[in-house]
């Protein structure tokens, strides 16, 4: 018994859940909507998918390696960002978007203030919007060989009729993750039952935006036109797997409501009053910049000051 | 009303298993014994031997040093040795008294057993007093403080914390199992102390023969109830234990006294019933020995000041050598460095583990992900509290109810970046404390 012990500060023991599991979990739930993805838009999208996750993860390692910082790409947080931007690429695009769009969504959104944690913004969909911004009639170019025509919500901000069942299964055009309710809701569901996301924020977007619909849609309470907007662009991933991006949303739970709130009112003004059909992109990353100032009004009551029964 | 739990808290592997069927079983001390001046919160005891001096077992030491404070009695006879510093779980060094034992055990001449109703309550206070007895439970405030609130008519519950919710302890088990009658005529001397009183044996319900034990011998009692709380890590801390028993809540700047609440735990009961009526002073704690590098894990009746290599020794030795070990359990006990250290008044367990999950899990960047502030039993937000120790940002740490902190180690526990929570927000309510002081 010469040796010494080893020391700490309590608690000694720790759960066995770390960040890369819980990256690595994301990446699974993940995986049903690029399956689908790559089913629905062919091998095209399969490329596009391993050239953003590839450039991502490599951003990351070459700028740790060039600053000597630890590296970090095990934790699998750059392979989840390269996954989301890929999904929320068309199919169509050049291999030099994933590219771009990794190298900007690792290097300028999230390394340069200060890596993992530190991102004000979702890197997936900072690159997304600095993509659609820079490069605007590639991102906008859903015409690939097994789809023509404009994107169903496109077509029904036109006023055209659009057809329900093939909304959600997905087989429509858009991005390559964006288009099946069913494999994105399935991936959901995972994250839920691992307990790695919560329904407090997209129940909340959801809601929110589903009121909107029917208070400022011009249809009332519609179904159809409400289970399209729901089915429609980027919404469901959005609402479950950008807008629970644990950086850049609240941590406090009555500001995770208000955040989904907000979000769905966000998207309800873009889609509806703005010009463009497509709107959660925006809605989000504008919500990820007022997630200081909900934290602050949303600071929970501690126990014996009201917040026992929380 | 009861809620019988509280929101947040966690499951962590609980480890009971390796202890719980070992009935207790007293050690005989044969080194030094050492005894800590301060055992307890407030001022030091004060030496009434000096070196040389022969002493009986359970012959009064050190007499407390202020209102706050508690004697301390010898736990065997044998020679003073020095009154020196010596080093404390804590890893300070605190003035002791050191006793070399004769192993004869002579002992002083016991009052006989008295009856409490002729007892006023001055008297019985006075015993608990006298006796030494402080929370065992780990956190050490004298109890005899505790039991003289300033309006002793507004105390309406009188809560035994039998909950022991933190992992591989199993001595309060231990202890409903093996002498329930002494617990409960404990319960009834604290009771006769507040007139409009009611008292509540609060067990969580991983130990369902402790709550039927306690029911049956309780059935008659119609001032006493017992508790089936919910298993849930810190189901015993005080607040959240008043919170599941009576649904009330209190702030870190309440005392239990103010929601009409005084609580102690198991061992510290039947203390207070040794010492009012069988006029025994506190010199026995029970300490559950365990973890995987115990050869034997024990639950174990030991005389205050027995080094803590003797009840390895006493527990079969390391059948693994240990790389970690707790004085206490492994959410809210003490890492020490050696062995060498005495068992107190508040050493609840020896927790000897061949693995330590601290050093192998390097910290790394906050994801944000919330759980530290799903698991807070004190509704705080550690994520923040910790970002704002750690920059020194006094005021947003305050102002953000830093001191609300119960330093209980759920954050740090379910923590997936590993991150040190529940030490930096220590540091920083330490820091804050000692200001507060000046």
């Amino acid at each position: 018994m010469s040796d010494l012990m080893k020391v700490s500060s309590n608690p000694h023991v720790r759960s066995r859940v770390t960040t890369s599991n819980i990256m690595l979990a994301v990446v699974i739930a993940l995986l049903p909507a690029a399956g689908f993805g790559i089913y629905n838009f062919g091998l095209d999208a399969l490329i596009l998918i391993l050239i953003t996750v590839a450039s991502c993860v490599l951003t990351e390692l070459i700028y740790e390696k060039a600053m000597k910082k630890k590296v970090t790409i095990g934790d699998f947080s750059a392979v989840v960002t390269g996954l989301l931007l890929a999904l929320n690429l068309p199919s169509t695009a050049p291999w030099w978007i994933g590219v771009i769009g990794g190298v900007f969504a690792i290097l300028v959104v999230k390394m340069l203030f200060g890596g993992l944690g530190q991102n004000f913004m979702n890197p997936a969909l900072g690159a997304r919007c600095f993509l659609l911004i820079s490069y605007t009639s590639i991102m906008c170019n859903f015409e690939c060989d097994a789809y023509t025509g404009a994107t169903p919500l496109a077509s029904l901000k036109a006023g055209e009729s659009v057809n329900l069942l093939d909304m959600v299964i997905g087989r429509t055009g858009g991005t390559i993750g964006e288009t099946s309710m069913i494999a994105i809701v399935l991936g959901a569901c995972l994250l839920i039952l691992l307990g790695i996301i919560d329904l407090r924020i997209p129940g909340s977007y959801i809601v929110t935006f589903v009121l909107f619909l029917i208070l400022f849609g011009g249809h009332g309470f519609d179904p159809a036109f409400i289970t399209a907007h729901l089915a429609g662009g980027g919404l469901m991933l959005g609402a479950f797997f950008m807008a629970t991006d644990y950086v850049t949303r609240p941590v406090t739970k009555r500001g995770q409501y208000l955040y989904g709130v907000v979000l769905g009112l966000l998207t309800g003004i873009f889609r509806i009053f703005g010009p463009s059909a497509e709107g959660v992109s925006y809605a989000i990353i504008l919500g990820n910049l007022l997630v200081p100032l909900i934290e602050k009004i949303t600071m929970p009551k501690a126990f014996g000051k009201g917040g026992e029964r929380a | 009303m009861a809620k019988l739990t509280f929101t947040g808290g966690i499951h962590p592997y609980d480890g009971k298993d390796l202890s719980k069927d070992k009935p207790i079983k007293d050690v005989l001390p044969k080194g030094d014994l050492v005894y800590p001046l301060s055992q307890h919160i407030g001022a030091p005891a004060q030496p009434i031997v000096k070196k040389g001096d022969k002493v009986l077992t359970g012959q009064k030491i050190a007499e407390a040093g202020g209102f706050v404070s508690a004697p301390i009695y010898a736990t065997v006879s044998g020679t003073v040795k020095a009154i020196e510093p010596r080093r404390v779980v804590t890893g300070d060094n605190v003035m002791s008294i050191v006793i070399e034992n004769d192993g004869k055990y002579e002992e002083v001449e016991w009052q006989e057993p008295i009856e409490l109703e002729t007892l006023s309550r001055e008297e019985k206070i006075d015993r608990i007093k006298e006796a030494g007895i402080v929370g065992m439970g780990g956190a050490g405030f004298p109890t005899a403080v505790k039991l003289s609130p300033k309006e002793p008519d507004k105390i309406e519950y009188v809560i035994v914390n039998c909950a022991e919710c933190e992992p591989y302890l199993t001595s309060d088990y231990r202890k409903m199992l093996e002498e329930p009658e002494k617990l409960i005529g404990g319960l009834k001397v604290s009771l006769s102390l507040f007139e409009n009183a009611r008292g509540i044996l609060a067990v969580e319900d991983n130990k369902p023969d402790c709550i039927a034990k306690l029911k049956r011998l309780t059935r008659d009692e119609n001032k006493i109830t017992v508790k089936a709380l919910k298993t849930k890590y810190p189901q015993g801390s005080e607040r959240q234990l008043i919170y599941a028993a009576t649904g009330r809540a209190i702030h870190s700047g309440m005392l239990p006294a103010d929601a009409g609440c005084v609580v102690n735990n198991v061992d510290t009961v039947i203390a207070i019933y040794d010492a009012v009526i069988n006029g025994k002073p506190l010199m026995y704690r029970i300490v559950t020995v365990t973890g995987d590098a115990i050869a034997d894990p024990c639950n174990f009746r030991v005389r205050i000041g027995t080094n803590y290599h003797e009840l390895v020794e006493e527990a079969g030795g390391f059948k693994q050598p240990p790389v970690k070990i707790i004085s206490g359990g492994p959410m809210m006990g003490f890492g020490i460095f050696d062995l060498d250290v005495p068992a107190t008044k508040t050493s609840s367990a020896l927790l000897c583990l061949t693995k330590d999950e601290v050093s192998a899990m390097e910290p790394s960047a906050c994801i944000n992900c919330g759980k530290c502030v799903e698991v807070c039993p004190g509704r705080v937000v550690p994520r923040k509290l910790a970002d704002y120790a750690e920059h020194y940002e006094e005021e947003a740490f305050v102002k953000n109810n830093g001191m609300e902190c119960c330093e209980c180690g759920c954050c740090s526990y379910v923590c997936p970046a590993k991150r040190p929570l529940t030490q930096v927000i220590k540091s920083m309510r330490k820091m804050q404390l000692a200001k507060k002081k000046k």
